[in-house]
Parts: C-alpha cells; sequence; structure tokens
C-alpha cells in the first residue's frame, strides 16, 4: 500500500548524509522545491490575516494573530458549503458511473468474444483526444431543449461520457492479465456471467478501480468549461465556478478569498496526503493521449 | 465457456449503456458542431446556412481570432521552452537517486492536485498590485520602479498569466519523465559508469534517448494543452485586457455565450479540434523519424 507523506519524508531522510559533490544540484532542488510549494505558503498565511494586517505591509510574514475565524466567517456567510456539496455528488456520482459502465464495457470489450469487440475499443479510445470544446454547444443546445440546464444531469452525464474512454483504456489493460481459469471454474460452478463478472472479475482489478476513481475525481472537481456553459443557478454551482461568484464578493477582504480557495483545495490536499503513491500511479496510467 | 462468453444479451447490457452516453455526448455532438458552423444562428431564431463563410471570417476578417492564434502559439512555445526542460532536468535529478527523492517528487506534484481556477485566483492575489506578493516584493529589495499591475497591463498579462500555468504543470510532466528515465535498466548506467562517463554525461547520453518516448508524449499533451488553454485564462483575465491575453478557447465562450453567435463559435471549436488533431500527426511524425533503441 501507498505510505503518507509524513511517513515517507521520515524514511527518505533518516539517513540523510550530507555530500559537498551535490551542493549545486540540491540546492537548484531546493529552490525549485520552494518555487513550487510557496505560493500554498503564501495563500495559506494570508487567509488567516486581516486586510489590516496585510495593507499595513505584513503580506509576507507570519500572521500577527492566527484569524482562524476567516474560515468560519466564510463558511457562515458564503455559499461555500452549499458548492462543496454541489461538488461532492457531482463528482461522487461522476466517478460512480464511470466505473460502473466503463468497467463492464471495458470487460465485455477485453474478454467476451464477438466480432466488434476491436472496433468498438478504437472508438471508445479515440475520445480520448476529443476536446471538450468539441462538444460544448451541441450539448449545451440539447441540454436545453430537455430542459436539463441548471442540474446535476447538465454536469454529471457529460463528465461520464468524456471520462468513459480512458477509463475503458485502463480497465482493458488491468483485465487482459486476470487468469481466464477464474471465470471458467465460475462457469463451472454455474454462476451467471453478470455474477462472474461482478463477484469474481471486478473485485480482481481494485487497483484499476482506485487508479480510475482518483483521476475521475481529479478532472471532475476542477472542471470549469462546462460547468460555466451549463450552470447558472446558484443552486447547482460546483467549486470552480462558484469561486469566481465568491471572488467578486470578497474581492476586497484578502482573508475571506485565502480561506475559501484554501478549503475548496482542501479535499485535493488530503487525497494526496493519505494516497500521494496512488495518485501518482493514476496520472501515469491517464496519460495516455499520443 | 464459450456459450457464457458469446452471449450477445450479456454483452449488449455490458456494452451499450456506456456506448450510448458515449456516442451521445461525445462522438455525435462533434458532428453537430461541424454542422453548426456552416450556419449563421443566434440560437433562437431561423438558422440561415453561408457555407463555409464563417471559416473564411474566422481567417482572414476576425482579428481577435488570429490575435488568439497567436497567443496559444506564445504559451505553446513558452511552456515547451521553459516547463519541458525544466521538468526533463527535475526528472534525471530525481531518476539519478538523490537522497529525499521522494519526497521531492512528492512536493513538486502538489500543484498538479489544484484546480487551475484555485491557482488562477491565487495569481491574482500574488499579481495584485497594491498589496500583492510581486510588487510588494520588488518594492522592498528596491525595486518599486517595475512594479506595475501585472494582469491589467497590456503588454503583461500574456506573459503574467503564462507563468502559473508553467508553474502548475512542471509537476505533472517531471513525473511522467522521471518514470520513464527510472525505467532505464540499471546495467546501463553502471556499464557507461565503468566507461566513464560522469553523472551528467550518463543523464544525457545514455538516459535521455531512452526517454524519447515519454517526451514525445509530454511535448503532444503540452502542446495539446496549450492550444486548447482555457481555465487558467478564463480565471486570471478573461482574455482581457483588450484581447491581450485571448486564447480561442476563450474567444469561443464569449462568442458563443455572451455574443450569441452559435455557427460561428461552433468554428473556432472545429478549428480547436482540427489544430490539435494536425499538431498531434506532425509531433508523432516528427519524433517517428528520431526513434531511438539500442
Amino acid at each position: 500500500m501507498s505510505d503518507t507523506l509524513a511517513v515517507k519524508m521520515r524514511r527518505e531522510f533518516s539517513n540523510f548524509k550530507f555530500n559537498p559533490g551535490n551542493m549545486a544540484i540540491l540546492l537548484f532542488l531546493s529552490l525549485f522545491t520552494f518555487i513550487q510549494i510557496y505560493p500554498l505558503i503564501y495563500l495559506f498565511l494570508f487567509s488567516l490575516k486581516s486586510n489590516n494586517e496585510i495593507f499595513l505591509g505584513n503580506v509576507m510574514g507570519l500572521p500577527e494573530t492566527w484569524l482562524w475565524k476567516n474560515y468560519s466567517r466564510v463558511l457562515a456567510n458564503s455559499d461555500l458549503p452549499l458548492y462543496l456539496l454541489n461538488s461532492i455528488i457531482v463528482t461522487s456520482a461522476t466517478i460512480l458511473l464511470v466505473i460502473l459502465l466503463g468497467s463492464s464495457a471495458a470487460y465485455a470489450i477485453q474478454r467476451m468474444r464477438w466480432k466488434l469487440s476491436k472496433a468498438t475499443l478504437v472508438i471508445f479510445l479515440l475520445g480520448i483526444m476529443v476536446p471538450y470544446h468539441a462538444a460544448l454547444l451541441p450539448l449545451f443546445v440539447i441540454l436545453r431543449n430537455l430542459k436539463i440546464l441548471d442540474s446535476y444531469a447538465a454536469l454529471i452525464i457529460p463528465y461520464v461520457a468524456f471520462g468513459l474512454p480512458a477509463a475503458i483504456f485502463i480497465f482493458t489493460g488491468f483485465f487482459k492479465s486476470v487468469p481466464y481459469e477464474l471465470e471458467e471454474s465460475a462457469c463451472l460452478d454455474g454462476c451467471s456471467i453478470y455474477k462472474t463478472f461482478y463477484y469474481i472479475i471486478l473485485p480482481m482489478v481494485k487497483p484499476a478501480i482506485a487508479t480510475i476513481a482518483i483521476f475521475t475525481y481529479r478532472s471532475a472537481w476542477n472542471e470549469l468549461m462546462f460547468a460555466v456553459s451549463f450552470i447558472s443557478k446558484k443552486a447547482f454551482k460546483t467549486i470552480p465556478i462558484g469561486l469566481m461568484s465568491l471572488n467578486g464578493r470578497f474581492v476586497t477582504d484578502w482573508g475571506a478569498i485565502g480561506a475559501a480557495l484554501f478549503m475548496a483545495s482542501l479535499p485535493s490536499l488530503l487525497i494526496y496526503l493519505f494516497l500521494s503513491q496512488r495518485v501518482q500511479d493514476s496520472v501515469r496510467a491517464g496519460a495516455v493521449k499520443g | 465457456m464459450d456459450k457464457v462468453l458469446g452471449d450477445k444479451k450479456a454483452i449488449s447490457v455490458f456494452v451499450l449503456p456506456a456506448f450510448l452516453v458515449y456516442a451521445a455526448i461525445v462522438i455525435i455532438p462533434l458532428f453537430i458542431s461541424a454542422y453548426y458552423s456552416t450556419f449563421e444562428w443566434d440560437g433562437i431564431g431561423e438558422k440561415i446556412a453561408i457555407g463555409l463563410e464563417n471559416y473564411r471570417i474566422l481567417f482572414f476578417e476576425d482579428r481577435h481570432f488570429i490575435k488568439s492564434i497567436g497567443n496559444s502559439l506564445t504559451l505553446t512555445i513558452l511552456t515547451l521552452l521553459i516547463q519541458l526542460p525544466l521538468a526533463i532536468i527535475l526528472a534525471l535529478i530525481l531518476a539519478n537517486g538523490i537522497k529525499g527523492e521522494g519526497f521531492y517528487r512528492t512536493v513538486l506534484f502538489i500543484p498538479v492536485m489544484l484546480s487551475a481556477v484555485v491557482i488562477g485566483h491565487l495569481f491574482r492575489r500574488i499579481y495584485e498590485p497594491n498589496f500583492g506578493l510581486i510588487n510588494v516584493f520588488l518594492n522592498s529589495i528596491g525595486l518599486g520602479k517595475l512594479a506595475k499591475p501585472w494582469l491589467g497591463n497590456m503588454n503583461t498579462a500574456l506573459y503574467a498569466a503564462t507563468a502559473p500555468i508553467i508553474w502548475q504543470w512542471i509537476g505533472y510532466h517531471m513525473l511522467l519523465l522521471y518514470a520513464a528515465a527510472k525505467s532505464v535498466p540499471q546495467e546501463l548506467r553502471e556499464a557507461a559508469k565503468l566507461d566513464g562517463a560522469n553523472g551528467i554525461q550518463r543523464a544525457f547520453k545514455i538516459v535521455l534517448p531512452l526517454m524519447t518516448p515519454v517526451i514525445k508524449i509530454c511535448v503532444i499533451m503540452l502542446i495539446i494543452g496549450s492550444l486548447r488553454e482555457f481555465d487558467m485564462i478564463f480565471t486570471m483575465t478573461g482574455g482581457g485586457p483588450a484581447h491581450a491575453s485571448e486564447m480561442p478557447s476563450t474567444l469561443m465562450i464569449s462568442t458563443l455565450f455572451s455574443r450569441y453567435q452559435y455557427g460561428y463559435g461552433s468554428s473556432m471549436a472545429v478549428f480547436i479540434v482540427i489544430e490539435c488533431l494536425l499538431l498531434t500527426l506532425i509531433i508523432q511524425k516528427v519524433f517517428k523519424t528520431s526513434d531511438v533503441t539500442y
């Protein structure tokens, strides 16, 4: 299983020896690590400051008093909790459906015997190349005609459809390595194909499920273009568009916008903190373009 | 067994739901977009068929669109010149087995986890003219006269908005390239070491050539990502000021949903799809002629 960040840090540095030959490289790495992480520290620090403190010149330093109430203020006085809830609903539904539809389609394509299985796979994989832009307006028109703009479905259905190609790509790869004996013995025991798939095959590819869940999480949680085009009612706004409204509302309130940005990122940061290796694996598995 | 695995009904139950959703949402709209692009249409009234007129306007009359293509190419070149080399160098250093390898890799990747919208808003604060990090820092080291409203200035907006895009994705490419570098067989490095190659020679002469297939993937993703760029620019500048940081994507969104030119906006969408496809094919060709194997 993957280690948490803390465990990993301890292990990596426990036998650290000073090596002057590597100084230049270490310096470069440290500088870079600092550049990559400092903006986030800066965000966290200003999320705990008052405007006064920032305007009086404490832009980079630690807060004089740590204003945790910036966080409670945003949670109590803004729609951030609603946006978070919407994002959680849309993202979890998307992940569930992508895994359900993607795994069963990939199973039939990879394991079952029919003439068009190869062609079907190719058609699915072509989808990896299609950008959201291409479908944006037709989808908007379809959703408008169905009167389901401003609904969870308006986001979930497109996210699922665009998530399927990568999921099927990853699942077929994993199904390839599952031994056929499993199905044979299940078949001899009189298990139906549906039960065989659900109870025997699917549990064999848990790593694929985790990989796809993380991959799909990242794209659904962060998606902006469809959200900004299909959702205008507050009740269905997800985090990315919700932050736009919050930024307008708190434009002169540094602490509040900092707190909102930090809270919006917290789920992603927590997932990464506990599953960093899994997340990195999922990114590698998902890099299938080209 | 064969009968079970060839069960037509089961195959339909497994494949059809995914296929129908996928076909209806991803594939068919692609063709509808192409169809819409031959009309003048405000989304409500009659569609007027005008053939390829939208494309003629797009390429020969629309200054803003030409400008947006130029901007997206600038972004592409900057990511290729800055992001990719940095990612390669970081990957080579980390894959060479430095102390704290896993720690650096894990930390460098953190920005990739955040949404571009969060990073865009964060950098708006960093660039904020009066109390933002950059101008305050410039003032504090006596370079106050360099301070400017980075995102509000016609000359700097595009570059200022490009910086966080490059910043965010370095870790992503570093990770892919790191995996490629790691997969180079240890014997090859050892052999080169015995032949007297130093660390830098080993990295550039042995490891780097074997990373070519992954570098190709990174180049394709970088180019496609830059040409399609939307999230960060939309969040930071919305394409402004006065189209200074406009991208084809941001222009497409405003054409569709602010100006209600559905046909014309569709021709932009079609252009973006074809542009990305063509460049992917070209990159594939370029790398094909330079494939390295040992």
